[in-house]
């Protein structure tokens, strides 16, 4: 099977810390890839260096046969994302997010209209598809994101804690739709979780990063046998330790710390 | 096409949802034609210089095209904190769409501000002198906006947070608004004012809106759209590249 993502010696540096460290992998073709690990392990930088947010520091990354780095746009048109932080514009209604993206990412016209009523409909928000996102709760904002990111159809999705805070009913409702996708389009899905559960049921094959490096890589039964343990979270904490691990708050979460502050 | 038409539709519906926005943004030339207008108009006649507040009027029309172009292009920073900013970053479209249609949304809606201020200015007993050359005026507005949208956007690229705009409006916003010829007459200013105020971007706006309303022009209608043309397409390369560079 020839491989869609393809990552060299990445490394990313910030002042005097290293994030991601001389990190090398490959997502095969129609693959469901788990990318997991400790908080601050580096898993959403990794993200955002492959789908052009970040530039490396040094390494190469590419996304079916384009560099991230030196043909952005190219790259850009083979993936879709579900950001784990939210990136909806709350001024404007569910509908109005869902339709602006479908024109971003030029859905073809003849499915636009029906597939974003399925996509709402799927998600339960086709109700509420004219109230504004900023009426929304975040499970709610959640499904939105995820029916977001569903709408074209990526040869690559990365998916950075996509069921974070949502019930076990709606993060079952939605893999199947995700696996069902992978399976019809041959869709490649990228994804990080901090539930071991969850990758253990979905995942091809699963990788584990800790301080910026990569610990392991490969199918369930290749982790659980080589750490000798009989499920993923136990292998992962054999393979990363107990301890406990501070991320640096990003300027983002500074930011909407403050203005919570001013708020108040 | 499509994208840079959904781009610009974006920021014109988050305008037109923001009443407190709108009727916010208002109150500030309001004051000023009133107070200024009426307040100053006495020693303006007796000066000999005629009628203040059409002197006056098109100067609050390019103050609130400049407040509301710079807050427009300064909105980057907002779409960085509340993430859509990356919705659009990676989204396959070219860095230029999306520098277009966010510069051309908020050129409209300053465009809109300005010309709600013109509504405005006729309660005051403003008058044009030649409704024949509106359409000029029309484009003075368009470049002004085009202008400070594309350095509110150049500028926002290079801040993390809100932390720098207080400084921003301090020491960018009102000088350039003060030191435009937007308050007061150009003729016999101190020389060191006088090169301040022709480096100014903003005082070939003011003085376009002048010629083209109360045939006013100080610099000349030639000078203004030449320099005015000038300084929008450098901005915009210049906004442009910066906006290419952000990283998240």
């Amino acid at each position: 099977m020839e491989n869609i993502i393809e990552v060299k010696n990445l490394v990313k540096n910030f002042k005097d810390f290293t994030a991601v460290d001389n990190v090398s992998f490959e997502v095969k073709k129609g693959e469901i890839f788990a990318f997991l690990g400790p908080n601050g392990a580096g898993k959403t930088t990794t993200i955002k260096m492959l789908t052009t947010l970040l530039k490396p520091s040094s390494g190469d990354l590419s996304i079916d046969g384009h560099s991230s780095t030196t043909d952005k746009d190219k790259a850009r048109h083979s993936f879709g994302i579900v950001f784990q932080d939210p990136s909806l514009d709350d001024e404007l209604t569910a509908y109005e997010n869902m339709y602006f993206h479908s024109v971003l990412y030029k859905v073809p016209k003849k499915v636009r209209k029906s597939r974003l009523e399925q996509l709402l409909k799927f998600v339960e928000l086709w109700d509420r598809r004219n109230d504004l996102v900023k009426k929304f709760s975040g499970g709610m904002k959640r499904r939105l994101e995820i029916a977001r990111g569903l709408l074209h159809h990526p040869k690559v999705l990365f998916l950075d804690e996509p069921t974070l805070g949502l019930d076990p009913q709606t993060t079952n409702h939605i893999w199947t739709y995700i696996k069902e996708l992978n399976k019809k389009e041959n869709i490649t899905v990228f994804f990080t979780t901090h539930y071991m559960a969850e990758a253990e049921k979905v995942a091809d094959r699963i990788a584990i990063i800790d301080q910026g490096k990569i610990i392991i890589i490969g199918t369930l039964e290749e982790l659980k046998s080589k750490t000798q343990k009989d499920n993923l979270e136990d292998a992962f904490l054999a393979l990363t330790g107990k301890k406990l691990r501070d991320e640096e708050a990003s300027t983002l979460e500074l930011l909407r710390n403050r203005r919570k502050m001013r708020h108040r | 096409m499509s994208t840079i038409y959904i781009l610009w539709l974006r920021q014109v519906k988050r305008y037109l949802r923001s009443r407190s926005r709108i009727i916010g943004s208002l109150a500030q030339p309001l004051l000023f034609l009133v107070a200024l207008g009426f307040g100053f108009g006495p020693i303006y006649t007796k000066a000999g210089q005629g009628n203040y507040i059409e002197f006056l009027v098109p100067g609050v029309m390019a103050m609130s095209i400049l407040f509301t172009a710079m807050a427009t292009g300064i909105e980057i920073i907002w779409d960085r904190q509340f993430g859509f900013l990356k919705e659009t970053l990676v989204a396959p479209i070219s860095r230029m769409n999306i520098m277009i249609g966010r510069t051309l949304g908020g050129a409209t809606v300053s465009i809109l501000q300005g010309l709600i201020v013109f509504g405005l200015s006729f309660i005051v007993g403003f008058k044009v002198a030649n409704w024949h050359i509106f359409p000029l005026a029309f484009i003075s507005m368009f470049l002004i906006a085009v202008i400070f949208t594309a350095l509110g956007t150049a500028i926002a690229s290079l801040l993390q947070d809100m932390q720098g705009f207080q400084l921003i409006m301090s020491f960018l916003i009102m000088p350039i608004f003060f030191l435009s010829g937007a308050l007061f007459p150009l003729n016999g200013l101190p020389s060191a004012l006088n090169i301040v105020v022709r480096a100014n971007p903003l005082s070939y706006g003011v003085d376009s809106l002048r010629g083209t309303l109360v045939a006013a022009s100080n610099f000349g209608l030639h000078t203004d759209f030449i320099a005015l043309t000038l300084l929008a397409l450098i901005l915009l390369a210049i906004g442009s590249y910066l906006f290419s560079k952000i990283q998240i």
